[in-house]
């Protein structure tokens, strides 16, 4: 229940306001949100965004869909390999193109890692906004664990570009499904070692049980979509309802909250983390074996070694790189359930190489005008706290 | 003319000891604030699974003067809508309260020095407990007026905090207190001392204890009660326009406010410097200063270790938590010890 609901506060026409943002500790980046004060009371709060204005989805009209791909890692910072994912499903459907079991399930892996690392992030920097400082650091160390593996794969940590059209880069090393069987079998003991600090703790309880308390319908209203929609109560998850890259073959829940409030938003993502660790146990054990890459060459670079021997591999690896791929004309869009919620582009191809126009549904910036509008009510201790659950990242919401 | 300094000198043998002992107290509380930073640093660092400052100096240890020596070297900006004279006062009634208050402590048993009985305390004050919480409180102005003359919105809403949490926590710690005033029959903070050498305070009034040290960290600005400066929020509450050697003051307010309220918590409930099973242990003349600095020590480690676990309170909560939950607990709790003192 708000503050002003509760009837303990007196309004009076005198008020403050505050800016809260874009250089504040905990508005995620360069958030702005102006607060209407009574005392400290939120009376209205007005986002302000556009702090970090990238151009991407302009600057992705100039180039080549292959181009694009490491822009996308740059608008979700946390998802890259989410991103990646959503642009090659959709340039793949317009190629009509059936992408390989093996790829589908190292591109699997690879987002689900992805969500737990941005997972981890989220729980570590809410939990600092609430105050609790020693699980930022508790999280982090495990967030470690992930960006190795990335950077093991694809020799980056967060910005991999690993997802490609018709496939992944490269194959996925013993190594690396070794060290990432270890980091699953290690992680669960930790998430019950965050909950240890936070689930029970009275402090914790009371600063997000009702508070930023999101109805069914309201959660549909304001267009919310991923954890914060799920933590409102309604069972809506695209890798159960409209599966993708090969969902449809693992078995895990989609944890659904009932109050949709910060606590249960927050019990929905650690319990999401533990379902991701499913999910990535299942795919290293059903791992395929028929390429990491769809054979056609006019999609994919040919074998690097055949370059030398096969005048064809030559012409193809030549004309891709020089030319990229031509995709054919028409308009789609595939959605896919990032950590945030639903990422999908809305791409537009006029049957060049570069796409007429790309558009990206951004969970973040969908929920950002829900969450101030949330907000109203609160105290500015709550502000912070809403800020977090929703875990907004200013790279989609600025594109 | 030697005849007169000496005649001075044996005239006025109080006031020289007493001008000594407050010197030498002020530049150990002072000093031991870049201690206590450090340890707070390498104690934080363990707990959150990383190493703490550990560069500078054995240890680390001199990473807390290398960060003095910057702090007096940064430029002072005062941005041009403060009230210069407020800002300027606000950190050294910051300071100067939280070094006062320790002079009412006492800190080890009196020994013999040249003939001279010496009391390790400033002043051995016969309303000790009172001038305690007549200056600690005091403290609170400092902040109040930062937060005013910073003239910024979020300095002004730590200010605000700060003084609701104050008032609302300083009943709560009186009224504890006061349990140990009936345990004991005096004020006075050596006799409370010396009162406990068979059973400690924490033993008859555990309840005080607990809402003494509860009330304490909030007082002290310590989190999980730290919301005047509650960084997620009010970026750096009331100081979030001091840089340099003002900020720094601030910093050592906090830290020399901790220490005593742990040496508060030390003399009211843990005994003092009395060492009970371990006396055994202890050497003379300098044994008993160690006795009650290794308590305070314990108590300072208990208040980072809650900093390291719990997250911040919210301030309507603190306020419920402060005047429904702690206060009745510590009137209840007078209520009993003043009934059992009556009827035994």
């Amino acid at each position: 229940m708000t503050v002003t609901e509760q009837g303990l506060l007196e309004r009076d026409k005198d008020t403050m306001t505050l800016n809260m943002g874009p250089q504040h500790p905990s508005t995620h980046g360069v958030f702005r949100v102006v607060l209407e004060m009574d005392g400290e009371v939120v009376l209205s709060a007005v986002p302000e965004i556009g702090y970090l204005h990238t151009g991407i989805e302009k600057s992705s009209e100039n180039k080549r869909y292959v181009h694009v791909i490491p822009m996308t890692d740059r608008l979700d910072y946390l998802n890259p390999p989410g991103n990646n994912l959503a642009f090659c499903l959709t340039t793949e459907k317009l190629l009509q193109v059936e992408i390989p079991g093996r790829a589908q399930y190292i591109r699997v892996i690879m987002c689900e890692l992805t969500r737990i690392a941005s997972h981890l992030l989220w729980l570590g920097t809410h939990a600092l906004d609430i105050g609790a400082m020693t699980v930022f650091l508790y999280a982090w160390r495990e967030r470690e664990m992930i960006l190795d593996l990335n950077e093991m794969i694809s020799g980056v940590r967060m910005m991999t570009s690993f997802i490609r059209i018709g496939g992944v880069a490269k194959d996925a090393t013993p190594e690396w499904i070794q060290g990432t069987r270890k980091f699953i079998d290690y992680f669960p003991e930790k998430i019950d070692e965050y909950e240890s600090l936070l689930t029970k703790n009275p402090i914790w309880m009371d600063r997000t049980q009702e508070v930023g308390v999101f109805s069914k319908e309201q959660a549909l209203d304001w267009s919310f979509s991923g954890p914060c929609l799920r933590a409102s109560g309604v069972d809506f998850d695209f890798r159960k309802k409209r599966p993708y890259s090969g969902y449809e073959n693992f078995r895990f829940e989609v944890p659904v909250g009932k109050n949709g409030d910060i606590y249960d938003r927050y019990r929905c993502r650690i319990q999401e983390m533990r379902e991701s660790r499913e999910i990535i146990k299942q795919a290293l054990d059903a791992l395929p074996d028929d390429g990491y890459k769809i054979p056609d060459n006019k999609i994919s670079l040919p074998p690097r070694n055949t370059l030398k021997t096969s005048m064809e591999a030559l012409i193809h690896h030549f004309k891709l790189v020089s030319e990229g791929i031509k995709v054919p004309a028409g308009e789609t869009y595939v959605p896919t359930e990032g950590p945030r919620g639903e990422v999908g582009f809305y791409i537009v191809s006029d049957g060049s190489n570069v796409p007429y126009r790309v558009k990206l549904r951004a969970p973040s910036f969908m929920a950002s005008p829900g969450m101030c509008h949330m907000m109203t009510g609160h105290f500015i201790a709550d502000v912070v706290g809403i800020i977090g659950s929703v875990d907004i990242v200013m790279g989609e919401v600025d594109r | 003319m030697i005849d007169t300094v000496t005649q001075f000198l044996s005239d006025n043998v109080g006031l020289i000891v007493g001008a000594v002992k407050a010197a030498v107290i002020a530049v150990a509380l002072l000093s031991s604030v870049p201690i206590l930073v450090w340890l707070e640093r390498r104690l934080m660092g363990r707990f959150q699974v990383r190493l703490g400052p550990n560069r500078v100096g054995p240890f680390g240890l001199g990473q807390p003067f290398a960060d003095a020596v910057k702090l007096l070297f940064k430029e002072s900006i005062i941005q041009g809508s403060a009230d210069k004279f407020l800002f300027f006062l606000a950190p050294a009634v910051v300071v100067f309260t939280a070094i006062v208050t320790f002079s009412a402590i006492p800190f080890g048993a009196s020994f013999t020095l040249f003939g001279q009985e010496i009391g390790p305390h400033v002043a051995n004050i016969n309303v000790g407990l009172l001038f305690v919480f007549a200056i600690s409180s005091m403290g609170i102005y400092g902040i109040v007026l930062a937060g005013l003359a910073s003239n910024n919105k979020y300095s002004l809403m730590g200010g605000l905090r700060s003084s609701a949490q104050m008032i609302s926590y300083e009943l709560t710690l009186g009224l504890a207190a006061l349990g140990v005033i009936i345990v004991s029959g005096s004020l006075n903070l050596v006799e409370i001392v010396e009162d406990q050498s068979v059973v400690p305070n924490i033993i008859l009034q555990p309840l005080a204890f607990i809402l003494f040290f509860t009330a304490g960290i909030a007082e002290t600005n310590r989190a999980p009660f730290d919301l005047p400066e509650a960084e997620q929020e009010l970026v750096a509450g009331f100081h979030t326009e001091y840089t340099g050697m003002k900020f720094a003051m601030f910093f050592m307010g906090e830290y020399v406010n901790m220490i005593t309220m742990s040496a508060m918590v030390t003399v009211l409930f843990l005994g003092g410097w009395n060492a009970y099973i371990f006396e055994f242990m202890v050497p003379p003349v300098i044994g008993p200063i160690i006795v009650f600095a290794s308590k305070v020590f314990i108590l300072l480690c208990v208040f980072i270790w809650l900093r390291s676990t719990f997250p911040r309170i919210r301030y309507d909560r603190l306020m419920t938590f402060g005047w429904k939950v702690l206060l009745p607990l510590a009137v209840l709790n007078l209520m009993v010890s003043g009934f059992i003192k009556v009827v035994l």
